[in-house]
Parts: C-alpha cells; sequence; structure tokens
C-alpha cells in the first residue's frame, strides 16, 4: 500500500516502550490525569504553532497533539475546520510537522501527531514513521484509520517504537473495543459523544461507560476527547479517564484574540483553567 | 457478490418483467462484494461510523436474499421510476462518430431526469428495513439531492440534502426542486463548498446522527458496503441495455461507454458486460479545460492512488495528500475522486478511461440537441464526446460496422441555463 519497504535493522526486537504511557502512568502516581492539548501545525504559521504549543505546555499541558493540516478533515467541528484552512491557505506544508514536532519535543511533552491517513499515504508509512521518530515526536493519532486498514502503521510505528493511538466511539461493540484496545499503544482515544470535535455544554454520559468499557476490553490507557471546553468539564473527565483531550477550547482562545500576544495570553488562560480542573481531582 | 441461482429469475437488479440475470463470470465474480477491488476500497472512517457501517451491510445482505426486496424494488422501477429504460438508435448523431451505429441507454427518461433513482430507491427501501425514519444525502448537481428527496417524500423519510454553496448557485432550480419536494438543502461554506465538502458535511452529520440516520450516498465511493452496494442497484442498466442490444443487433455491442465521476452510471452499464471479452468498455473523465492545465476531474487519468471519503481510490491531490480542487462545466463530474471499482478495472485494464475537455463535451451537447432533438445532460455528453472520438477511431480502424452503447445517464432540462450562456443564446436584456 505504501511505496516503502520495511528496513529490517529498524525493526525492533522487543516491545516497544511508549513515552505517553510513561507519562500517564507517572502522572498516575502522582494522582491525576493528564491534560491532552492539541494545536493544528501552522495556525497562525509554522513560528506561531511552536509558539503556542510551547506556552501551551508550560501553562500546564502535559502531552501535545499536534494536528496534520488537512484538506477534508471530517472529524473536526467548524473551529478546527477554519483553523486549518487558515493554515493551508497560509501555504503549511507536511513536512513543517516535523520542524514543530522538533521544536514542541524539546519542552520534554510527548508530543503525538493527529493526522488523517491521506497525507499519511502520500509520504508513504515507513518514510512518515522514520521522520516522525527522527524528530522526536512520541507517535500519531490517526481518526479516519482503523486498525482493520492500518497493517502499513502497524508495521512502521512498531520499526520506529511510535505510539499509535486509535479512536472508540459509545457505538463500538465489545468486539471493536478490544481489537483497538488490542492495536492502540499509547492511550486509546475515547471519543466522548457521537460527534466531531467542538466544544459543548456537556460532556457526554457515555464517555464513563466507554471508558470503562475500553479498560475491560484490555486498554492500559483510555484518554477522553471531544467536547471538553471548561475546567468543571475536566475535573468531572479526570475522575475516570487518564487523560482530558482538549482542542476547539485551546484553537478558539487563539483564533478570537485580536493579536498574537493576546492569543497566547488568552492561550495560557484557557489552558491554566483546564489545567487546574485536571488537577482538582485526585485519582 | 451472491451468485443469482439459475432457477429464480426474480432478481434484485432484473425484477420480474425484466430479463433474467445472468451468471456472473469470472471478471463480475473477483468484482465481488467488497470491501476490497484489488487493491482499492476498504473503510478509511472514523471508528464512530462502523457499526451503522456493518449494519447496514447486514441489512443488505439480508435483503439481496429477501426476494420481497427484489419484488418491491422491481415493482417500484416498473410502476414509478419508468423501466425498463428504452434504447434509442441515433443514426443522425452517428454521422459525427464515424458512421458507426450508436444506440442510446435512455437513463435520462428515468422519473427524475437521471440513473440517481436507481440506487436512492434501493436505499430507500433499505432505510425503512434498518427503522430508521431520517436520511441525508450530498450532492454536486443536484439529480442525487432531487433523488433522494424524491424517495424521502414517497417513503415519508426527513430528508437533509447537503449540498455546496458553489453548486447552489450553479445548480438554483435543483435547490428549489428539492425544497418543493419537502428536503432541507444545507449549503456547505467550508472548504472549496463543492461536492466534496458536502460528503464532509454529510459524514459529520452521519457520525453525530448515526442512530436515526442513513446516509444514502449517491455513487460507487465511499467506505463499504457503498462501492458494491450502489454498483447493484445500478446493475440494473446494463443488465436491460445488454439484452435490449441482444435483441435489436443480434449481438452485443462492440464497446460501451459511459462518463465517470464519481462512477455509478458507468459501473451500471459496465457491470453486466465484464465477462463478455470483446465489448471494450470507455469510462469518460471531465478533463476540463485540459488535463494539462491542471483545471480538470479527470480522476484516473491526472491522478494518483490514495484516500479521500472513506475509501483507497484514485484522487487528485497534491504531493503533501491534500485534495485538488476539481474543475469541469459539469457539476455533477466536478469531483476529486472516483469509485474504486473504476480503479481496479482500469489498473487490471478492463476497462480504460479517456478525459473529455468542457469543450468537447459542450459540441457534443450541441450536436445531439440539433441531430436528434434529444437535450443530455451536460455529464452525458461526456460520454456523447468519447464516443464520437471512438467510433472515427473504430471506423478508421476498419470497423465502420461497429456497435456502440452510449449511457446517457442523464437530461439536460437543468443544464438549459448554463448552456444558454454557453452558447450564448439568450437576448440581451432577458431577464437572469
Amino acid at each position: 500500500m505504501t511505496d516503502d519497504q520495511l528496513t529490517s535493522d529498524r525493526t525492533t526486537s522487543g516491545p516497544v516502550t511508549s513515552r505517553t504511557a510513561q507519562r500517564l502512568d507517572e502522572l498516575r502516581a502522582e494522582g491525576r490525569a493528564a491534560l491532552v492539548g492539541y494545536l493544528p501545525v501552522g495556525f497562525p504559521d509554522v513560528e506561531g504553532s511552536i509558539a503556542a504549543a510551547t506556552a501551551m505546555v508550560e501553562a500546564g499541558v502535559d502531552v501535545v497533539e499536534l494536528g496534520v493540516p488537512y484538506s477534508d478533515p471530517v472529524m473536526d467541528g467548524l473551529v478546527i475546520q477554519h483553523a486549518v484552512e487558515h493554515a493551508l491557505a497560509g501555504g503549511v506544508r507536511v513536512r513543517d510537522t516535523l520542524r514543530v514536532v522538533e521544536a514542541v519535543a524539546a519542552t520534554g511533552a510527548p508530543v503525538l501527531v493527529m493526522t488523517y491517513w491521506n497525507p499519511v499515504v502520500r509520504y508513504g508509512a515507513e518514510a512518515f514513521a522514520r521522520d516522525i521518530a527522527a524528530a522526536g515526536g512520541a507517535g500519531l493519532i490517526t481518526p479516519d484509520l482503523i486498525p482493520d486498514e492500518a497493517g502499513d502503521w502497524l508495521a512502521a510505528s512498531d520499526a520506529h517504537g511510535l505510539d499509535r493511538v486509535f479512536l472508540v466511539a459509545p457505538s463500538s461493540t465489545p468486539e471493536r473495543l478490544a481489537l483497538t484496545a488490542r492495536s492502540s499503544r499509547g492511550f486509546v482515544y475515547a471519543a466522548s459523544t457521537m460527534g466531531v470535535t467542538g466544544t459543548r455544554a456537556t460532556v457526554g454520559a457515555d464517555a464513563a461507560r466507554l471508558v470503562r468499557d475500553t479498560r475491560a476490553a484490555g486498554a492500559d490507557h483510555v484518554c477522553v476527547g471531544l467536547g471538553v471546553s471548561t475546567g468543571a468539564q475536566a475535573a468531572e473527565v479526570a475522575a475516570y479517564a487518564d487523560g482530558v483531550i482538549v482542542g476547539s477550547a485551546f484553537v478558539r482562545a487563539l483564533a478570537d484574540a485580536p493579536g498574537r500576544e493576546e492569543g497566547l495570553d488568552a492561550l495560557r488562560g484557557v489552558v491554566g483553567e483546564l489545567a487546574a480542573g485536571v488537577r482538582s481531582v485526585t485519582r | 457478490m451472491t451468485q443469482q441461482s439459475a432457477d429464480r429469475p426474480t432478481t434484485l437488479a432484473g425484477g420480474r418483467q425484466g430479463p433474467p440475470e445472468p451468471e456472473l463470470g469470472p471478471v463480475a465474480a473477483l468484482a465481488g462484494a467488497g470491501p476490497y477491488f484489488g487493491d482499492f476500497g476498504g473503510r478509511f472512517v472514523p471508528e464512530a461510523l462502523i457499526e451503522a457501517l456493518d449494519e447496514l451491510d447486514a441489512e443488505y445482505g439480508k435483503a439481496k436474499a429477501d426476494p420481497a426486496f427484489a419484488d418491491e424494488l422491481s415493482a417500484l422501477h416498473r410502476t414509478y421510476t419508468g423501466r425498463p429504460s428504452i434504447i434509442t438508435e441515433v443514426p443522425r448523431f452517428a454521422q459525427h462518430c464515424g458512421g458507426v451505429r450508436v444506440l442510446l441507454k435512455r437513463e435520462d427518461l428515468n422519473h427524475t431526469g437521471s440513473h440517481k433513482i436507481n440506487n436512492v430507491l434501493g436505499q430507500a427501501l433499505l432505510t425503512r428495513r434498518l427503522g430508521k425514519k431520517r436520511v441525508i444525502a450530498e450532492t454536486g448537481a443536484g439529480q442525487h439531492g432531487v433523488a433522494t428527496a424524491t424517495a424521502a417524500a414517497l417513503f415519508d423519510l426527513e430528508c437533509v440534502i447537503y449540498m455546496g454553496e458553489e453548486d447552489t448557485r450553479r445548480q438554483a432550480l435543483n435547490v428549489a426542486r428539492m425544497r418543493l419536494l419537502g428536503a432541507e438543502v444545507v449549503p456547505v461554506t467550508t472548504g472549496s463548498r463543492t461536492l466534496k465538502d458536502a460528503i464532509n458535511e454529510a459524514l459529520r452529520d452521519w457520525v453525530t446522527n448515526v442512530q436515526t440516520t442513513n446516509y444514502v450516498f449517491g455513487t460507487v465511493g465511499g467506505p463499504h458496503p457503498f462501492p458494491a452496494m450502489v454498483r447493484d442497484l445500478q446493475r440494473i442498466i446494463g443488465v436491460e441495455a445488454r439484452a435490449q442490444v441482444l435483441d435489436l443487433v443480434g449481438r452485443l455491442p462492440d464497446a460501451v461507454t459511459a462518463c465517470v465521476g464519481g462512477g455509478s452510471n458507468a459501473i451500471g452499464i459496465f457491470h453486466a458486460f465484464l465477462d463478455d471479452p470483446s465489448v471494450r468498455l470507455l469510462g469518460l473523465e471531465a478533463g476540463g479545460d485540459g488535463v494539462e492545465t491542471g483545471r480538470h476531474a479527470a480522476t484516473i487519468t491526472g491522478g494518483a492512488p490514495g484516500v479521500l471519503h472513506g475509501a483507497r481510490s484514485f484522487l487528485l491531490q497534491d504531493e503533501d495528500g491534500q485534495t485538488v480542487e476539481s474543475h469541469s462545466i459539469s457539476a455533477g463530474l466536478d469531483y476529486p475522486g472516483v469509485g474504486p471499482e473504476h480503479a481496479w478495472l482500469a489498473s487490471i485494464g478492463r476497462a480504460e478511461y479517456r478525459p473529455v475537455t468542457d469543450a468537447e463535451a459542450m459540441e457534443a451537447f450541441r450536436l445531439l440537441c440539433r441531430t436528434e432533438g434529444i437535450i443530455p445532460a451536460i455529464e452525458s455528453a461526456h460520454a456523447l464526446a468519447g464516443t464520437m472520438r471512438l467510433g472515427r477511431e473504430m471506423a478508421e480502424a476498419g470497423h465502420p460496422d461497429a456497435v456502440i452503447l452510449v449511457n446517457l445517464s442523464g437530461r439536460g432540462d437543468k443544464d438549459v441555463e448554463t448552456a444558454a450562456r454557453y452558447f450564448d443564446l439568450l437576448d440581451e436584456g432577458a431577464p437572469q
């Protein structure tokens, strides 16, 4: 399916240690859940996205999720769609992701790359895994790739020691939860509700059940995303999940600000609120 | 695909009054029921949709095995669609095709004006079997939206149609048509504001409302089971036409031509001929301003393998895998992807695909109007233009008696305004 052959000298013999899972375990030992923060590469521009992701870590994000801008983001709501359109119109390239990963990984936080699958198909799954690993990335989150179709990526992520975060949804059957748990490394991304990214007044009641079921299906770590935008929501989710994933609320803070510095200030403010929410709950 | 038993001529595709469906030959059997067509197809969608796709796949499997489903669909086609659609020989047009014989399969005469109704009636029946009360669909030119809105009215289903804002402008009459039929039309204002973005928005709706909603996909693309299911529902075109041509000419056609956007009308007419090796299958893609200009929608000719809207197939993309905007005078072909079964047929060489420019299509459009009194859809005019070229090639190669079967997939009522502007037919000061 991809053009690149696996090179045998890169294949690890033992099981891959997940950097993201390690971080989640450290936080669990501290008695709390992680705050996972998403921002798209190239928004407002490449340098701006490095500054924003770095500010996010400084303000309390534990794990960074960097989005590769894509022309057809079917799992994203309007806030992220608009940010990504802006990034693409500004000329951001997939290879810019590597530079941003490298810069943000320097903060010490695990950096996952969130990407729709076609940019990786085009780049070559093996080459993409090689380059993300070389840049210091921890792995990929793949919203439109299910384990059933992920043969190339399973091999490439093993070869390069990368995490592979697949998603589960409230509609997932027990069999699919087990398949996804078995195929994931780092954590399983539990979509709190049936829908796309975006802030919501309430986090779906399905989320707690889904986390429980996903653990029962064999997942060691489960983080919850979709719809979380307030400290209270973060606290609610942090009570039962290994991590709280926030995206649209952070992107909106940047997008709504009149200028770059104001955007970073607004971002630090929202991250601070969410981080306090996560830290308010002892697990 | 379920093998049709020889002792049960009542089939999904043929129906009681239709011709008995032939046993599947090796190529058609290989095409199969998905999810893969060679290296193409699959399910590249969010996990949230998998349960709904499995449910649809299972229900479609049961429906295929249930004679009542075939009977009901067949009755609807007879009494509502107007099937079987007729074959019209077009000798005056054929003079512009090197003098070969040209036969049109008249899908333009179906209720709602195109082949799209074949698919939506089947999917509306499935929606009812699933116990769902709401349907959504994407539309480009508006033909699939109109067909879906029609089926929703007939089956008393709530209906929401997603249509790129750009297309709602280009096809304002079809927007009104859908609204008359009781559908809600949602203009999509993100991305390129065309068909691909309408599909994105429909997928987002489906992810959110999957428990109550069935997605009536309009073409042989998307995640499994859509490519195989829509193909099966369109297969009636070729099954009828094959028997009709045998009856009329006494032999099989030498070539079958059809336009290819997503590819549902083409796969519909090709499929019954897959195992007739003497029959050339030619798909005509929208070449826009010319493939060399980059402004086109010729996905197989000018694209590369990748993943879009749930399937691995050919698509128009840049070196980063970003979908590239397509261009065509025909809104129905203006799509940067193509169904995975076409990608496979191209890869094994069973079908060939060629581009037709806007200018060539409009010349064929004009010719069919003037020589035969038939106003085709601009989409179908691409098939006519490809037929003109192919006919001349065949005549020059020493086959002036060749027979070409063309799928006239739709009528041109919706395109009158576009054509009037193109040919400068509007009087000055005429109301816009």
